[in-house]
């Protein structure tokens, strides 16, 4: 039977109305008994611990539970050491879009330059990359910038340099691992929308005397901006939110914690110092700053006039 | 001519040179692994390391498996990730044909919400998530690590399959019921055969998902050990002062290797099936 591929361009009309009108909401139920018990559920219990005073005194009954409104937000925003990680975080996950994205973009336009088999070796080697769990990921990546027995201080003549001590070599490190592993999707997405460009768009920019440079900026990236949307989109909410990479190549946040992003810092809160209120807080304002991305997100789909 | 044909040539030459520049530096620290993995000990530990070795050894991976449990971590990866990968698909399809195919009131409300779900960051909820599980009394087992997956793969595999229901033509369907099908043979010997190749696609996704977890496993299995996963058989060799380097990058082979056999078996439909989710 004949693969059924999305078709581009042309939009499917609007489903039809069929009778039957429990029949949707029957094939919606598993999803939306899932969906409520495991994520709407504890969304809520997220924010209602947040205002909570809610310790390992509370957690085994030896305290009552109090109210204590925005009393954890307050001590977190007082914490300096909170606002230093919110800035790290922001700036770190900025730097691992940017990353990701001109690298994938980059290697994605050389793919269209080379014939078969350097393409075939970058698409492998890519995919492998890709396919690297985020825990083996980091350990070869630490492996491999180890002061004593790695082979990049080796190469690059550094002699016992430790990488992993400094702050901003930490963040460097962890930085390389995430573009390594997060570069490919944004590679092989780009490509695929470039080679979906029809050719004849591209012929008539030629005949128009139009140069590379000018055919790029005037006829391709426009078409590639719904692709390139969403991979970014992605990567902000992907990278905003890192945890095993930090967690295990700067062992826990790093020395004296130098290397904490929000995840972990919320991390080391909860189950650490046994403090679930001040984590919750943490893991609230993190929801509600991937939240304001997302309806960034939503209001540009909605410019584009996308139907939903 | 003849000077700009040339500057083509050195172009494309200088072009193909990096792309295989670049695939080796990508590809090299897979390479290192495996290498490591096969290096006896000794050559691991080396001050000056060499990118061969002239007596490879499996002495790391019998120290891996031979840690008690390995064995068991795995195939509970394995099981966690498989049962998140085929539940999700299947009460994915299901929603994403009522959206794709039926028109009811709070359709519109159910896809901006099924899009905001896929923004919850995952790792903000393991606070009220332990809780949950430990008052429903599945904290310790797998279903502790199952049920938090198929709830964060669902929004997003409902999203991408909803692109590949929608391309199906309406007049299929019709032509079913004309011929006599009901409903649910439609959807199951119809349907279903159809967008596989979107459910392969998403798959992917909430397998690599599910396998990579390393957060909750960490926080949801603290006392039953024997029901954990296989970053915290790696983590036994890395987290300590001085790693068993050989068993590290052991572990981390074996726990790789999966994912790669899986990707290169489904890349193609997987690119395709890119494809499609973006162009929608």
């Amino acid at each position: 039977m004949a693969e059924a591929p999305p078709q581009a361009g042309r939009r499917p009309p609007d489903p039809p109305v069929r009778q039957g009108r429990l029949t949707p909401w029957l094939y919606l139920a598993p999803a939306l008994v899932v969906l409520t018990a495991l994520l709407a559920f504890p969304v809520c219990q997220l924010g209602l611990i947040s205002l909570l005073e809610y310790t390992q005194a509370q957690v085994s009954g030896g305290e009552p539970t109090s109210f204590r409104g925005l009393g954890n937000y307050a001590e977190l925003f007082a914490d300096g050491q909170f606002r230093q990680v919110l800035l790290a975080t922001v700036l770190f996950a900025a730097a691992c879009v940017l990353g990701t994205i001109t690298t994938g973009c980059a290697l994605a336009v050389l793919l269209t330059r080379v014939r078969a088999l350097p393409r075939l070796l970058l698409t492998t080697a890519a995919l492998g990359a890709w396919a690297t769990p985020a825990i083996t990921g980091s350990t070869v990546w630490v492996f491999l910038f180890d002061a004593d027995f790695g082979p990049v201080n080796r190469v690059l003549g550094l002699g016992d340099f430790s990488w992993t001590y400094g702050r901003m070599s930490a963040f460097a490190l962890v930085f390389l691992e995430v573009v390594w592993c997060s570069f490919p999707l944004v590679m092989v997405t780009v490509y695929a929308g470039i080679r979906a460009v029809p050719g004849e768009v591209l012929e008539a920019a030629a005949l128009d005397g139009a140069s590379q440079w000018r055919t790029w900026r005037s006829v391709l990236t426009p078409m590639l901006r719904p692709i390139l949307l969403v991979v970014t989109i992605q990567s902000v909410i992907w990278d905003f939110k890192i945890f095993t990479q930090i967690y295990v190549m700067t062992g826990g946040g790093g020395i004296a914690g130098q290397n904490l992003v929000l995840n972990v810092y919320a991390y080391q809160k909860a189950f650490a110092s046994s403090q679930y209120g001040l984590g919750s807080a943490i893991g609230v304002v993190m929801l509600l700053l991937l939240l304001g991305v997302t309806l960034v997100y939503l209001r540009l789909l909605r410019r584009r006039g996308e139907e939903l | 001519m003849r000077p700009r044909i040339r500057a083509t040539r050195a172009w494309r030459f200088a072009a193909e040179a990096t792309a295989v520049a670049v695939a080796l530096v990508v590809a090299f620290p897979l390479y290192w692994m495996v290498l490591s993995a096969l290096k006896p000990a000794g050559e691991v530990r080396s001050a000056h390391p060499v990118p061969w070795t002239p007596n490879p050894s499996l002495d790391a991976f019998r120290r891996v498996f031979g840690q008690q449990d390995f064995g068991r971590y795995f195939l509970n990866s394995l099981l966690v990730a498989g049962t998140v990968v085929v539940a999700s698909a299947l009460i994915a399809f299901l929603a994403a044909t009522a959206v794709a195919r039926f028109r009811f009131r709070f359709r519109t409300t159910l896809l901006i919400l099924f899009l905001v779900a896929q923004m919850v960051p995952v790792e903000a909820l393991t606070i009220p998530m332990f809780f949950l599980m430990r008052d429903s009394g599945v904290l310790n087992s797998l279903l502790s690590l199952i049920l938090p997956h198929l709830a964060f793969s669902l929004p997003f595999a409902v999203w991408m399959l909803r692109g590949f229901v929608k391309a199906v033509p309406e007049a299929l369907e019709e032509q079913a019921t004309i011929d006599g099908a009901s409903r649910a043979r439609f959807l199951w010997q119809i349907l279903f055969p159809l967008v596989l190749p979107g459910l392969v696609a998403t798959s992917v996704f909430s397998f690599i998902s599910t396998w990579n977890d390393f957060l909750f496993a960490k926080s949801f299995i603290v006392s039953a050990t024997e029901n954990s996963t296989l970053p915290m058989a790696l983590l036994v060799f890395f987290d300590t002062e001085t790693p068993d380097w050989g068993g590290v990058m052991a572990a981390s082979t074996v726990m790789t290797l999966p994912v790669l056999v899986f990707f290169l078996l489904v890349h193609r439909r997987l690119v395709s099936g890119l494809g499609g989710a973006v162009k929608d």
